[in-house]
């Protein structure tokens, strides 16, 4: 019998020991660490929807951005006005205009059109009757509890927007299902960009910069505990059915579709989480930020880590936020001959040419399965 | 007493092609029932109506008394109905373990909370599955393959833990599709034994499709046969072996 809680606890204390020399790194190293962190946490949470339960997304940056602005509102204490029934009411009375050519097919139809709006605006206002409600309640806490209550906040608000998306498009497979979600992706981005409250397409600056070494690796390790524990489990051994055989997991008493769900929501409350320590830590988001590259850019850690492997996916994680960096240091390396240095200068096409190398020579992805490391872990997390 | 399986006059329609077409069927409490007829006559599409992945076009289902029309097949299998396919389909990326424990997922108390707090319930029902995986493995003399991975497997050794992995959900009618396919006669021998066996270890009901005259002759109560999706002869394995439109259908006027 292993103890997987122990494990967090020691790992928790341990990066609570090395969050104390926080001030002593230099800023640069600092960045790049906080860097690593959040994008483990989208990596390892997307990989449950990707790599366990074989559902191809594109949408995580779209989680991440419902996350960061939640988070961002919550804590500088956004509020919304409401949606006034004037608006639908308006519509209706161009509807039931009869100047307009359609009067007569949309009169019928009308009371219908109506009763659509007017649901949709008393459930809009529902939700932002309770946004403006936990924010102003949270202004009341003090300093680390209302960063922590944002995060919880911007994760809970991004796993609600990820089962608006999943509940519908899950029902689609592969392609189609990948094409959903980017279009999920850009919804949102648009969205925000309207809403002037957020600060529409000029961004919006956050005052304080709450997101430290401690806070990311704490999100960090829970990610880990939740995926690798629910993956390695009777009741989690659902996803990896859906992946392999939906039919046959179906005929063996599996509802895929509540499985598929709840890999969607679980995700996409991590990457909200990992939204919210964005914000927090770059003082400000931008919705261009969390565009159709910023999830294909989640996806290569995934798929360069392995589909299916956490341990991969956190080593490709950590690798692909610090080869960037590390081109850049080799650029500026004055040992090196000026050739060299002018084509490591193109970092980016570098980069973009080791991405293909890897995926030329392991397809499988560069940490797949069987190693010690995903023997250790699995070992670690069976009861 | 009412059957526990009881087909009503079902037809499936595919544009034009009626595949099963009136099929009435009924198999009771802990009967062995066999399914034949040509290739292409509608038994895998008979199947695939009870357990859910086809809608009938007309006609009734009904397990225990109550119709299975347009439930999915997860809930289906919730009934009681459980089935191996015709192509093997085991959860390939899962060991040998693993696709039995998969399937032991439905009759679990506790759902997500659990498997993170991994607190005492959590373990004695993990447990709990892990043990009656293993007894259902051992029962199919696969135990000793328990951590192999399921695509490494023999042929004859994948049918089997199909097998046991549908009756791992702890149904109460099996329906096994072609069985026997790929197995050399030794192995046929020992897989009739087995059906045999847990039938009546777990009261089962069977409904077997399977091309091996001999297998189902020999272990059957009843046969229905199928040509073109119509029922044409239903009986002891007697009667069948003497029908004249049975022995038609096979070899022709």
């Amino acid at each position: 019998m292993h103890r997987p809680k122990t494990w967090l606890l020691l790992f928790v204390l341990l990066i609570a020991a090395c969050a104390q020399v926080q001030d002593k790194i230099n800023p640069y190293y600092f960045d790049i660490l906080i860097t690593i962190g959040i994008n483990i946490v989208l990596g390892v949470s997307l990989n449950l929807v990707n790599g366990y339960t074989g559902q191809f997304s594109l949408g995580h940056a779209g989680f991440m951005a419902v996350g960061a602005y939640a988070a961002a509102a919550a804590s500088i204490g956004i509020t919304f006005t409401y949606f006034d029934a004037p608006s639908a009411n308006a519509i209706l009375a161009y509807l039931a205009d009869p100047d307009q050519m359609l009067f007569f097919i949309v009169r019928p139809l009308a009371w219908l059109i109506h009763f659509g709006i007017w649901a949709f605006l008393a459930i809009m206002n529902a939700i932002l009757f309770i946004h403006n409600e936990v924010v102003s309640h949270l202004q009341l806490l003090p300093r680390i509890p209302q960063f922590v209550g944002a995060l919880c906040y911007g994760g809970g608000i991004a796993a609600l927007a990820g089962f608006a998306v999943g509940v519908p498009s899950l029902r689609l497979k592969g392609d189609y299902l990948a094409i959903v979600t980017l279009g999920f992706g850009e919804i949102i981005r648009v969205v925000i960009q309207n809403t002037e409250a957020v600060g529409g397409s000029r961004g919006l600056s956050i005052p304080s910069r709450e997101t430290g070494l401690f806070g990311t690796y704490l999100a960090v390790a829970l990610t880990v505990y939740v995926v690798v524990l629910l993956v390695h489990s009777t009741y989690g051994r659902g996803f990896l059915t859906v992946r392999d055989d939906e039919i046959a997991a179906e005929a063996m008493g599996i509802n895929t579709t509540k499985y598929k769900v709840i890999a969607f929501v679980v995700a996409a409350f991590f990457a909200g989480v990992a939204g919210g320590l964005y914000a927090h830590f770059k003082q400000f988001i931008h919705p261009e930020g969390f565009g159709f590259l910023r999830s294909v850019d989640i996806v290569v850690i995934v798929i360069l880590g392995g589909m299916g492997n956490t341990p991969g996916v956190i080593l490709a994680a950590i690798l692909l936020t610090i080869l960037p960096e590390g081109l850049r240091a080799l650029a500026g390396w004055d040992v090196l001959p000026m050739s060299v240095r002018e084509i490591v200068q193109n970092r980016m096409i570098l980069y973009s040419l080791l991405l293909i190398g890897l995926m030329l020579t392991r397809p499988q992805g560069l940490f797949s399965g069987g190693g010690k490391i995903t023997k250790w872990l699995k070992g670690r997390a069976s009861a | 007493m009412t059957p526990l399986l009881e087909v009503d006059r079902c037809t499936v329609q595919f544009g034009g092609l009626k595949a099963v077409a009136e099929m009435n069927l009924s198999i009771r409490q802990g009967e062995l029932v066999g399914l034949i007829g040509p290739n292409g006559a509608g038994k895998t599409t008979a199947f695939n109506l009870i357990t859910g992945v086809y809608q009938p076009t007309e006609g009734d289902i009904r397990f225990e008394g109550r119709s299975v029309v347009g439930r999915r097949p997860y809930q289906i299998t919730a009934r009681g109905i459980a089935r191996t396919f015709q192509n093997i389909r085991l959860f390939a990326s899962l060991t040998v373990f693993d696709n039995v424990r998969a399937a032991c997922n439905m009759h679990l108390r506790h759902g997500i909370s659990h498997a993170l707090w991994r607190g005492v319930a959590f373990t004695r029902e993990e447990r709990e599955v892990e043990e009656m995986a293993e007894e259902l493995l051992a029962i199919f003399h696969l135990d000793h393959l328990r951590d192999v991975e399921c695509t490494g497997l023999p042929y004859g050794d994948q049918r089997r833990l199909e097998i046991v992995r549908a009756l791992a959900t702890r149904p109460k009618l099996l329906l096994l599709d072609e069985p026997a396919a790929g197995m050399n006669p030794t192995e046929k021998v020992e897989l009739m034994r087995l059906i045999q066996f847990t039938q009546e270890k777990f009261k089962l009901a069977v409904l077997l499709v399977e091309h091996d005259m001999r297998v189902v002759m020999s272990i059957c109560e009843r046969i229905a046969v199928l040509d073109y999706g119509v029922k044409i002869a239903e009986g002891t394995p007697e009667e069948i072996r003497n029908d004249r439109r049975v022995i038609e259908a096979y070899l022709g006027e």
